[in-house]
């Protein structure tokens, strides 16, 4: 991808970068068009299209009845016909009447069929707590989709990440499930360049280099962690911050190469803990690097209960005390 | 001709009651009959014939151990084989896991669907010059993606279109979420989709009428502001023609017409469910022989006689070239080496990822050290 042809650069918010993605490729593609239920005119309930209807039209910009399972059922048979649709649930917590889509089809088509029909679509949601949301507003089930073969899984933390990350997922001729943390559409704002580029998926970064213990995490739940990693370095614990951006295919490499620097580790995600990715994580580096291990892996985590309504929420989230909690505990062990 | 929304479609109103037809149970002309040349009017027969044959051969195949779990399409011929025949080459057939009669009108080769029922990934390798989707299992899954490709198709056309898109369903379907969405989307964003019930009047074990309290199941149709007609399932002539119609007003809808059609093709299942299934457990064989009365075969056969297209002779050689064509297809479908076993390895992704490679060399690895036969059952 292009990126000597960037001349520019914008100041944008986590879905203003959604927005900018998909008007990128929109405008370089015609095959790519967003559906979904007040995707339209109403420009998304999060605002991530706004503004899409009127540059694109109806017919691109699609306003779908309120039916989940319709409408990644049709994308799939888009897709199949060779558009690039982008569907959207308004909410992870409603993906559920179309799960069967997303499992028996969007995941196997190109096994079932040999790869004479493949799927070349995002399913774009909005995930995870922390906006005093109504109940079903606010799980984060990253671990469903990643334990389906034939999904990639993506969960960016950065605007620059996510217009990179959602540019590539389109681009990319397999279905991708894009989970946006919605805590963070709105919390910063950061430099994304205009134009057209990519962010690899399946290729973690590091957010902070660090030689005592390596920290993994993903999504909204990068932002306490970088805290409680600046907070430690003043006790003079230097934490190493791996922001996996991928969590299908993970970047195993980039997990057990931090790992083996520091000996010791902690995962953070705000998924409960049975379950979750952080048990993968942590067999991975018994795996692959048990003779550096020098403390037990540490999971900060969502708790193995329903996600509390609001009043609870900040109890059931990590928060950056939890983690540098975690943290301490494998460092000091 | 064939009957409108409002007749009644259950197990104690048959279609010979009341239902306009084209033919009648004995193939005697009661509509008006279709347009179609000599050699189509045998090919349809011949179509039909091959379809039962091969069913027959699959059973016999199933219970021999020569083949896994499979469901057999004998008694619905004629919804098969007359709606498939209204298909031009470039209109899209969805079907469900029992249409391998439709879908070998519309160009499977019968090798696929034996080997795909033999457990072999590869029957599930749709010929690139053929317009069909591969079987959904799922109850009812296909029928959002036969609106979404056909949607596709208006939208990638500026909303015209000249394919159709036909997409296979049960009775028992009508019942699922996945039915309503799809239909519903169909309605709302016109697109040009046939959908067509095979009514065989039984989901595995629970019958029709405790699907739906509706009347009928084309009459759901109205509910998503298009068209649903009930025809005679077993009529390979009725079929052909709604089908015909159907596709037309799918690709040239009249003034203030909608391209969709919900076509309730009332019929019934001879057999079973599927080989793992015995129907005698919850139906009676009364009811059996006397939907076996209405077999599409025989009815189409007398047509064909009394026009004097179909005679002894001729009876006798397309019975002798289906049988070799079914022998034909088993014999390639055995002769099939098995799967190499790294194979379930591809086609995950475009691209292997680090870790299916990983675990595929790890697979490779194992069969090295303990050979296939540590793997295979006796």
């Amino acid at each position: 991808m292009s990126t000597q042809e960037q001349e520019a650069t914008q100041n944008l918010t986590l879905v203003q970068s959604v927005r900018d993605a998909l008007a990128t490729e929109m405008e370089l593609d015609d095959d790519v068009l967003v559906m979904g239920e007040d995707v339209g005119k109403n420009g998304g309930v999060f605002r991530a299209t706004e503004g899409l209807y009127d540059e694109f039209g109806e017919d691109r910009v699609i306003d779908t009845p309120l039916a989940e399972s319709g409408i990644i059922g049709t994308a799939v048979g888009m897709a199949a016909m060779g558009l690039k649709p982008v569907p959207e649930i308004q909410f992870s917590g409603f993906a559920y009447p179309g799960f069967d889509q997303i499992v028996s089809h969007m995941a196997r088509l190109r096994t079932r069929s040999r790869s004479r029909y493949t799927l070349p679509m995002v399913l774009r949601m909005p995930y995870g707590g922390g906006i005093r949301a109504p109940e079903h507003h606010s799980e984060s089930k990253e671990a469903f989709y990643a334990h389906e073969a034939g999904l990639k899984v993506v969960i960016p933390s950065t605007p620059y990440d996510t217009k990179g990350l959602l540019i590539s997922a389109i681009r990319d001729p397999d279905p991708v499930v894009f989970m946006e943390p919605k805590l963070i559409y709105r919390a910063f704002r950061g430099d994304v360049p205009e134009g057209d580029y990519g962010v690899p998926i399946g290729e973690a970064v590091t957010r902070r280099e660090g030689s005592d213990v390596s920290v993994f995490t993903y999504g909204a739940m990068t932002r306490p962690t970088m805290e409680a990693a600046e907070e430690l370095a003043e006790e003079g614990i230097d934490a190493e911050v791996v922001d996996l951006r991928t969590v299908s295919p993970m970047d195993r490499e980039a997990i057990v190469e931090s790992f083996k620097k520091t000996g010791r580790a902690c995962v953070v995600h705000e998924a409960p803990k049975t379950g979750g990715l952080a048990g993968e994580i942590t067999a991975t580096l018994q795996e692959e690097a048990l003779l550096y291990q020098e403390a037990p892996i540490t999971r900060v985590t969502g708790y193995d209960v329903p996600y509390p309504l609001y009043a609870l929420e900040d109890y059931y989230l990590p928060n950056a005390a939890r983690v540098a909690d975690g943290i301490k505990e494998a460092a000091e062990f | 001709m064939y009957a409108k929304v409002g007749t009644v479609s259950t197990l104690e109103r048959d279609p010979g009651d009341g239902m306009v037809q084209v033919l009648d149970e004995e193939g005697g002309v009661v509509g008006d009959v279709p347009d179609l040349s000599e050699d189509e009017f045998v090919a349809m027969y011949r179509h039909m014939k091959l379809a039962r044959h091969f069913d027959e051969r699959a059973v016999s195949l199933q219970r021999q151990g020569r083949m896994g779990t499979y469901p057999p399409l004998s008694g619905q011929e004629g919804a098969q084989v007359g709606s498939a025949m209204a298909l031009a080459e470039d209109d899209w057939l969805v079907p469900s896991y029992r249409e391998h009669g439709a879908a070998m009108v519309h160009g499977l080769p019968l090798k696929e669907t034996l080997l795909y029922w033999m457990g072999d990934e590869r029957g599930s390798l749709i010929p690139e010059n053929a317009n069909v989707f591969t079987p959904a299992v799922p109850i009812a899954s296909q029928i959002p993606h036969a609106t979404g490709m056909a949607w596709a198709d208006k939208l990638k056309d500026d909303g015209e279109t000249d394919r159709g898109f036909i997409c296979y369903f049960g009775d028992g379907a009508t019942s699922e979420g996945d039915f309503h969405e799809g239909l519903n989307f169909a309605g709302v964003f016109d697109t040009p989709t046939v959908f067509f019930c095979n009514n065989n009047q039984w989901a595995i074990s629970v019958p029709r009428e405790k699907q739906t309290a509706s009347e009928t199941l084309a009459q759901k149709a109205v509910a998503y502001g298009f068209e649903g007609v009930q025809i005679d399932g077993m009529d390979p002539l009725a079929v052909y023609k709604a089908t015909t119609e159907a596709l037309e007003k799918a690709k040239n809808p009249g003034e203030g017409e909608r391209r969709p059609t919900l076509i309730e093709a009332v019929q019934y299942r001879f057999g079973a469910h599927t080989t793992a299934d015995d129907p005698s457990v919850y139906r009676e064989d009364d009811e059996v022989e006397q939907w076996k009365a209405k077999d599409p075969i025989p009815r189409l056969e007398q047509f064909l006689r009394d026009q004097g297209i179909l005679n002894d002779e001729r009876v006798e050689a397309v019975e002798e070239s289906v049988r070799e064509e079914v022998a034909d297809a088993i014999d390639a479908a055995e002769s099939t080496v098995r799967p190499e076993p790294q194979s379930m390895f591809e086609h995950v992704f475009a691209e292997q990822t680090p870790e299916i490679r990983r675990q595929a060399e790890e697979f490779a690895r194992l069969r090295e050290t303990h050979g296939d036969e540590a793997f295979l059952e006796e």
